[in-house]
C-alpha cells in the first residue's frame, strides 16, 4: 500500500494511481456537503442552475461539524455515514466531482461512477472527529446557512489523512463480514 | 417530601451534556487500549492510536470527541417523595439541553422528519421517566449519533426462534452494518416486553459500563458468547479488518406475551458517550 500527498483540484492522473488501502494526506480546497445540502445541490442540477463552488476536480466532505468555539475556524469535524449520499453521488461524479470523504459502505451505482468517471472514495476515522479538525484551517459557509450544519462550507484542509476505500479500478478496501466464523452458515 | 430549584436540574443537565461529549468514560478508554494490543493488522492498530489521540485532544481543547453530539436521551428516575420547584422537570430538562449545547459549542442535530428544518437547539430531549422510591433524582444522560442509531433494529421474532433466533438476528444485523456505525460498537440488546418497550429496555443496557458482570449467569454467559461471535465476523475497527468488531455486548430482558419474543438491537458507536448524576 503506497501513500501519497496530494493537493486539490484533484486531476484524472491523481485518481489513476490510487488503489484501494492507500493512504492519502490531502492539502487545499475542500466542500461540505451532506444530506440536505445535497439535495438542494442536485435541485440546482435539475433547474441548471449554478451551483455554489465547481465541481471539476472538486471533493466533498460528508460533514455536517459542530459550532467553532471562539478562537478555531471549526469545531469537531469527522465524516458521516456515505450510503445517505449514494443517490447524489453518481451525477456528482459524472460532471467532474473526483472524490468524496465519508466513512461507510458505498452502493454499486457509486462504484460504477467511480470506474466511469475516474473518481475516488476516501474514507476517514469516524468519530475522531477532534482530531481531524486539527487538519483544517478555515471555513466558510459558501451556501444554504440556514442549513445549519448541513450548510456548505469551503475548508482549507492540510495533509488531511485519508484511506482509498473504493479506486476507480473497482478495488475495495472494506473486508467482507466472515459469517461462518460468527456461526451464521 | 423534599423540594429542590428546577434551576438545579437545568445546570446539571447543561454539564452532563457538555463533559459526556468531551470527556470519553474511563471504561471505553481501557476497553480500547486492551483491544489494541491484540490487534495484528496495522489499519486496525491506527484506527485505536487515532481514537486515543482523538479523545486525549478532546479533553485538551474542549472541543467535542465526535461532531455528532447526538440526539439527547434522558433516562430519569424521580423519587416518590421528591418536589420540583420552579418548572416541571421535563421543561427544566429541555432548558438544560440548550444551555448544554449552546454554551458547550455542540451540534444541533435534532430536526422535523418531513421538512428536515432543524430545531435550532437540539431540543425536544427524549426523556424515559421511571417513579422510584426516595426523595432523589437521578438523570443519566446519552449523547446518541445517528450513524449507529440508523443501523440498529427491533423485530418481533416467534417463541419457537428462542436463543438460537436471537442470536442469529444480531448477528445479522452486526454483519449486515458493517463499516457503517463506527465500529467497534456496542450492541445493546432488549429481549421481551412489547414491540415499544424492547428498544427502550436495549437503549438502557447502553448506559452500563463495558467492564461489568451481568449480575443474572445466564445472561451474563449469552452476553460473552455473543460478544465473542460478533468479533469472529472480522470487520474490525471502522471496517478495516482485525479482531475488534464489538466493545460489548449488554443484554437486558423483560417479561413478554405467550405469543410474542420481541427483540431489540441498539447499535452504539465507539464513542459511547453517556454520564449520570444524583440530585
Amino acid at each position: 500500500m503506497a501513500e501519497y500527498n496530494l493537493q486539490t483540484p484533484l486531476t484524472d492522473e491523481d485518481i489513476y494511481q490510487l488503489r484501494a488501502g492507500d493512504v492519502v494526506r490531502l492539502t487545499g480546497t475542500i466542500y461540505t456537503a451532506r444530506d440536505a445540502a445535497h439535495k438542494r445541490l442536485i435541485d440546482l442540477l435539475d433547474k441548471s442552475e449554478p451551483l455554489p463552488f465547481e465541481l471539476k476536480g472538486s471533493v466533498i466532505y460528508y460533514v455536517g461539524p459542530s459550532p467553532a468555539p471562539p478562537g478555531r475556524p471549526i469545531g469537531a469535524a469527522g465524516p458521516t455515514t456515505s450510503y445517505r449520499m449514494d443517490t447524489y453521488a453518481p451525477r456528482l461524479h459524472s460532471l467532474g466531482c473526483k472524490a468524496s470523504v465519508g466513512k461507510g459502505k458505498r452502493n454499486d451505482a457509486v462504484k460504477q461512477a467511480l470506474k466511469d468517471h475516474k473518481a475516488v472514495y476516501f474514507g476517514a476515522t469516524g468519530g475522531a472527529g477532534a482530531l481531524l479538525s486539527k487538519c483544517i484551517s478555515s471555513a466558510r459557509v459558501i451556501a444554504f446557512d440556514e442549513l445549519g450544519p448541513e450548510a456548505i462550507r469551503e475548508l482549507t484542509v492540510v495533509d488531511f489523512p485519508l484511506l482509498v476505500i473504493n479506486d476507480c479500478h473497482g478495488g475495495e478496501l472494506y473486508v467482507q463480514p466472515d459469517r461462518k466464523a460468527a456461526g451464521l452458515e | 417530601m423534599r423540594t429542590i430549584q428546577a434551576t438545579q436540574i437545568i445546570d446539571a443537565v447543561a454539564n452532563l451534556c457538555i463533559d459526556s461529549n468531551r470527556y470519553l468514560p474511563r471504561d471505553v478508554r481501557e476497553r480500547f487500549t486492551q483491544c489494541a494490543a491484540t490487534e495484528e493488522s496495522p489499519a486496525a492498530r491506527e484506527v485505536f492510536r487515532q481514537l486515543t489521540e482523538n479523545y486525549m485532544l478532546a479533553e485538551e481543547t474542549g472541543l467535542p470527541l465526535c461532531q455528532d453530539t447526538g440526539l439527547a436521551i434522558f433516562f430519569v428516575d424521580v423519587g416518590e417523595d421528591l418536589r420540583v420547584e420552579g418548572m416541571n422537570i421535563r421543561e427544566a430538562i429541555n432548558k438544560g439541553v440548550r444551555k448544554g449545547y449552546a454554551e458547550g459549542f455542540l451540534r444541533k442535530s435534532a430536526c422535523d422528519p418531513f421538512t428536515r428544518a432543524n430545531t435550532g437547539d437540539n431540543t425536544p430531549a427524549i426523556i424515559h421517566f421511571d417513579i422510584v422510591p426516595g426523595d432523589k433524582l437521578k438523570i443519566a444522560f446519552m449523547a446518541k449519533g445517528g450513524g449507529s442509531e440508523n443501523m440498529s433494529r427491533v423485530t418481533m421474532l416467534s417463541p419457537a426462534q428462542g436463543w438460537a433466533g436471537i442470536r442469529k438476528f444480531v448477528i445479522e444485523r452486526v454483519a449486515e452494518a458493517g463499516p457503517n456505525p463506527c465500529p467497534p460498537t456496542v450492541v445493546g440488546i432488549g429481549v421481551g416486553g412489547t414491540f415499544d418497550f424492547a428498544p427502550i429496555l436495549a437503549k438502557k443496557a447502553l448506559l452500563r459500563k463495558l467492564d461489568d458482570v451481568n449480575p443474572d449467569p445466564k445472561l451474563a454467559a449469552m452476553e460473552d458468547e455473543l460478544l465473542e461471535a460478533l468479533n469472529r465476523l472480522g470487520i474490525g475497527p471502522m471496517g478495516l479488518g482485525g479482531k475488534t468488531t464489538c466493545l460489548g455486548v449488554k443484554i437486558a430482558v423483560s417479561p413478554c406475551h405467550i405469543a410474542s419474543l420481541p427483540l431489540a438491537v441498539n447499535i452504539q458507536c465507539h464513542s459511547s458517550r453517556h454520564q449520570e448524576v444524583e440530585i
